[in-house]
């Protein structure tokens, strides 16, 4: 399992980096060091695998119902880049530590870092296509937060919501696109879809799902017409700029074509999309790295065309063209990280990255200015540097294409120029920079930096010469099992030699050399022109008008819909119900009627309906009579608990019963600080619109109904009949469902409930409401103590309503009963006594203090949930037996009863807390009356 | 016709549709009390919409015996006692909501606003 280690390792390690920091802001960059180190060792037992011709596959399963495990694979590709990644990352880290300055956040910074560096192992490392995408979002997500890790600047905000954005955007895509490839074949395992390119390339879906896979992998790595981000995320600190752009995040694009080759390329609309893509990018990129006086932005532009390379390489789609690729993915990113980190080093010693004042540095740091030199070299494309090698198997590799296809010519003239721009950027980053002159009004005076921020430095470009001067030596069994993990197959024969006679990519090189030093040499006229078609062709440009646009769109939408008006939100949104629901049942083509037996009416249904609909009409009629219209809705309530007591419903009946005296309690007590009377404020015309609307919402949901009742169904209502004696030890199906087969259900209302009740109990905390000192006829409140005969009552019936919700409570799982019911019987017995007896003789006797109540009811259900996890058994699985009491009988003693017990604690607690705070008010209100009133009672 | 208009299926039909409609005509109402009272009507209608979904069986409650000839449909049943429970919580929470604007913005008008009725009102006057 060392594999999951690898990539879990550094999720762990970013919170403990950003947690050690408060130690002392360099322990961080300890810490992510020894993170990345112990990922390394973890890695260290499988890394000969590869090299044996082993694919590692490791496996945990997850959720696989949905084909997704914790599946991890290794072989050639997911090694090399997993090597780059850690190897490139403990560089970075040791750059960075010098590199960030005092007021920088080491922790955070660490953290962002580390989470990165996991999110791209496991990409590398995923044997499941889903699993490789969550940790692709999870790219997405860290670069963001590092992009943006300087958050008091602007541009550091755009750029990284801009990356966000595109490549966001092109996960989603890609996400399509995984799916597709998985129904296709049957599997989200790699092995699977690798091992089936043919039944993918013939299915009829190959298309599209190629183009969305190829939109998540072309934003990743930045082609053309996505490039536009990778600029912008430039406004990073450097370190993090050398770990993304070099190795990392932009080549985890690149690093899906490579892993999909052998499932995707080798069709028409493969090379016409990844070589056109790959072609334009690397030309564009080629183009603007030239003029860009900003050194970090030369060093981006270069990178979208150096990735436009890469992907050209794998639309060529032949095996050495794929070979090539890989080689090139390797080089890139040790000159590029070397590049990013020398410019990082000029732009922390001059304070400035502009190009156009920094000057002559050769003077101030020689040492760092021959490190740059041989990276820019490499970069080039400069024989005996590690560039020139990739770079001559790319010319090669297009001039191999072409021989085969019409306009011979068109590729290799096309890939020259981009090499002629190569050369000639390589050469302004060096020539611009450590000579041409001296400084312009620098900032700082610029030295040679600390010798530790060298080192990491000095290691790559190490590698760029030793791989440049002594392929066979070095890079080439990395590079073999690599490309086997792309091709999946033996590679073909290819020469790592530096001097292969004088063939066509010999040639291409040169006259890319000589044209660039041209080039470079004639720039003035050059730069005066780019200057002017600056600005025709930006792609952020169109992105920010397209970003504009939505966001005035969504305006315009809310700001239509959305007046500030609840009737109209209302209005509108009951009139959208209608109509979805008028075009659903037109377009259906269904009758109204369905087949099913209908049930006669009796006479006392009819009779309860024409009491129900007067009242309910009633209702309406004296709304605006608050108190009467209360009381009648309550007669109304009652009467729908006769429909569930009719209709073989006798727990929804008892429940209906006591809610409906609750909400009744609660609307009255809320009622004293409303208005008693509402106002006539509607105009006719208006009144007759809503009751229109009223009208066809009431004729549509009456349709409803009736279509729905007289039809047949299907349900799986006899799985719980059945299994309810046998699996849930309960004959009350209704309660055996709440507390057994959807207990989990229940876990999640109560814990609803009892949020309502905290949410109340917050809202009421600070709340000062004045109570009208008189009523609506203008009679002053009447202060009298309780009525004695009432409290005398209530008193006497508290115990037997506490023994009724008991025997309730107890019953539940068998005969119509339970938790819910049970606690709303209590509830009401215990508020009946704050309303005859006044709150201070309750509060006297009973405790106020309700949150212990509901925490113990959450508790207790989840404490019971758990315990079946304990003994082997999904949460919440009941167990039960049967004991026999004497004088009693047979009782049953289920584990559901105290989910049940959590249940009833949960609805007491909340009831009471919310009605015993809205009560409390009342006092609040009429304080200094109150006191003289109430102890004459208590 | 007739039989199909003397069903209990017609009853239950009309029964909804009426809860509904006067549930939606108080819902646009303009003060706070009218729509919460609406909005308890509406709970009625779509608890019993969802109850029914089960379609109408009398006499045979869910309750396991050996002499029940069958059983009413326990699913919906099931899912609309927590609705209920909920309804209640939904409705508190938004009579809360109601008694707080009216403290804080002197009115118990659904959008705040404030007119001479509201300004005679909170003075605890008298009005209807």
């Amino acid at each position: 399992m060392n594999l999951l280690f690898v990539v879990l390792i550094p999720f762990i390690g970013a919170g403990l980096a950003a947690w050690i920091s408060r130690f002392g802001r360099l322990q961080s960059a300890w810490m992510a060091g020894a993170v990345a180190l112990a990922a390394l060792i973890a890695l260290a037992p499988s890394v000969t695998a590869p090299f044996l011709g082993e694919t590692l596959v490791q496996r945990i399963p997850w959720i696989p119902a949905l084909g997704l495990d914790l599946a991890f694979r290794l072989d050639g590709l997911g090694l090399l880049f997993a090597l780059m990644i850690l190897g490139i990352g403990l560089l970075v880290i040791l750059y960075a530590r010098y590199y960030l300055a005092e007021r920088d956040c080491m922790g955070r910074f660490y953290g962002y870092l580390l989470l990165f560096m996991g999110s791209m192992l496991g990409i590398v490392l995923s044997e499941n296509l889903i699993l490789l995408l969550m940790f692709w979002e999870l790219t997405s997500l860290s670069s963001f937060l590092l992009i943006s890790y300087w958050q008091h600047r602007e541009d550091a905000r755009t750029g990284a919501r801009m990356a966000l954005a595109v490549t966001g955007l092109g996960g989603l895509a890609m996400l399509g696109g995984f799916v597709l490839l998985g129904e296709m074949v049957g599997s989200y395992d790699l092995s699977v879809v690798l091992a089936n390119g043919d039944l993918i390339r013939s299915d009829p879906l190959y298309t599209p799902m190629l183009v969305l896979i190829l939109l998540g992998a072309f934003t990743k790595s930045a082609q053309f017409p996505f490039h536009f981000w990778l600029p912008h995320a430039m406004a990073a600190p450097t370190p993090v700029s050398a770990y993304l752009h070099s190795a990392t995040l932009v080549k985890a694009g690149v690093f899906l074509l490579a892993r999909l080759f052998p499932a995707l390329s080798g069709t028409t609309e493969w090379s016409v999309l990844v070589m056109g893509a790959g072609l334009s990018t690397l030309l564009i990129g080629a183009y603007f790295a030239l003029f860009k006086h900003d050194l970090k932005g030369l060093l981006a532009y270069s990178t979208i065309s150096h990735l436009g390379l890469i992907t050209l390489l794998f639309g060529i789609g032949t095996p050495l063209a794929a070979v090539a690729g890989v080689f090139h993915i390797i080089n890139h990113a040790t000159f590029k990280a070397s590049l990013f980190m020398a410019a990082g080093i000029i732009d922390h010693e001059c304070g400035t990255r502009d190009m156009r004042r920094i000057n002559g540095l050769w003077r101030y740091m020689p040492y760092t200015g021959t490190l740059a030199m041989v990276a820019a070299a490499a970069m080039a494309g400069v024989p005996l540097f590690n560039g020139f090698l990739s770079k001559e198997m790319f010319f090669g590799e297009t001039v191999t294409f072409s021989a085969n296809h019409s306009w011979e010519w068109l590729l290799p003239g096309a890939v020259v120029v981009a090499g002629i721009f190569a050369v000639a950027y390589s050469l302004r980053f060096i020539h611009d920079v450590f000579f041409n002159g001296d400084p312009v009004d620098l900032p700082k005076t610029p030295h040679e930096p600390p010798r530790w921020m060298k080192v990491p430095v000095e290691i790559l470009v190490a590698i760029c010469l030793l791989v440049g001067i002594l392929p066979a030596f070095t890079v080439a069994p990395l590079l073999s099992v690599a490309a086997t993990g792309v091709l999946q197959s033996a590679p073909p024969d290819y020469d790592l030699a530096i001097w292969h006679g004088v063939n066509a990519a010999l040639i291409m090189s040169v006259i890319a050399l000589i044209g660039g030093i041209l080039i470079y040499a004639g720039r003035r006229p050059l730069f005066k022109l780019a200057t002017r078609l600056e600005g025709l062709l930006d792609a952020k440009a169109v992105f920010d008008w397209l970003l504009k646009g939505l966001l005035a769109l969504a305006g315009a939408v809310t700001r239509t819909l959305d007046t500030g008006s609840l009737q109209r939100m209302l209005l509108v949104f009951i009139l959208s119900a209608l109509t979805l629901g008028t075009i659903g049942f037109l377009g259906g083509g269904a009758s109204l009627t369905g087949e099913r037996a209908l049930l006669p009416a009796d006479a006392v249904s009819v009779l309860v309906t024409l009491a129900l609909l007067v009242v309910a009409l009633w209702t309406v009629f004296l709304h605006r009579r608050r108190l009467t219209a209360l009381i009648v809705m309550g007669a109304l309530g009652l009467l729908v608990s006769l429909i569930f007591v009719k209709f073989s419903a006798p727990d929804l009946a008892l429940t209906q019963l006591s809610v409906e005296v609750v909400t009744i309690v609660l609307l009255l007590l809320a009622l004293y600080f409303l208005p008693q009377y509402s106002p006539a404020e509607s105009s006719w015309p208006r009144r007759i619109r809503d009751i229109g609307v009223a009208g066809l919402a009431g004729g549509g949901a009456a349709a409803l109904t009736w279509s729905v009742l007289t039809r047949p169904y299907e349900s799986i209502a006899d799985y719980f009949l059945e299994n309810s004696v046998p699996g849930g030890g309960g004959g009350n199906v209704v309660n055996v469902i709440l507390v057994d087969f959807r207990g989990f259900d229940t876990l999640g209302e109560i814990s609803v409930l009892a949020l309502a009740g905290l949410g109340i109990y917050a809202m009421l905390r600070d709340l000062r409401l004045p109570g009208p000192a008189c009523d609506a006829r203008g009679r002053p409140w009447n202060w009298d103590m309780h009525p004695t005969i009432m409290a005398a009552l209530t008193r006497l019936l508290l115990p037997l309503a506490l023994l009724v919700s008991v025997f309730i409570f107890l019953r539940g799982h068998n005969l119509p009963g339970g938790g819910f019911i049970a606690g709303l019987i209590t509830a009401i017995a215990l508020i009946m006594q704050y309303l005859a007896n006044g709150v201070e003789w309750t509060h006297s006797r009973m405790t106020s203090n309700l949150h212990p109540v509901i925490g113990a009811g959450l508790l207790i259900g989840l404490l019971t949930g758990l315990a079946s996890l304990v003994f082997g058994y999904p949460f919440l699985t009941s167990a039960f037996t049967h004991v026999h009491w004497p004088v009693i009988g047979d009782f049953e003693l289920a584990s559901a009863i105290a989910f049940d017990l959590g249940v009833y604690l949960v609805v007491v607690g909340a009831t009471l807390l919310i009605l015993v705070h809205l009560g409390l008010m009342h006092n609040a209100s009429h304080p200094g009356e109150q006191e003289t009133s109430e102890p004459n009672h208590a | 016709m007739l039989e199909e208009l003397s069903s209990m299926e017609a009853l239950i039909a009309v029964i909804i549709g009426v809860l509904t409609a006067c549930g939606v005509y108080l819902a646009l109402r303009a003060r706070t009390f009218p729509v919460v009272i609406g909005l308890t009507l509406l709970s009625y209608a779509v608890n019993l919409f969802l109850f029914i979904t089960g379609r109408l069986t009398v006499g045979l409650p869910a309750v396991i015996s050996d002499q029940a000839a069958g059983y009413a449909d326990p699913l919906p049943q099931a899912l609309v006692l927590t609705a209920i429970v909920i309804s209640f919580a939904m409705t508190a929470f938004i009579i809360m909501l109601a008694l707080k604007a009216r403290a804080e913005l002197g009115t118990d008008q659904v959008d705040g606003r404030l007119d001479a009725e509201d300004a005679r009102d909170a003075r605890g006057g008298e009005h209807g």
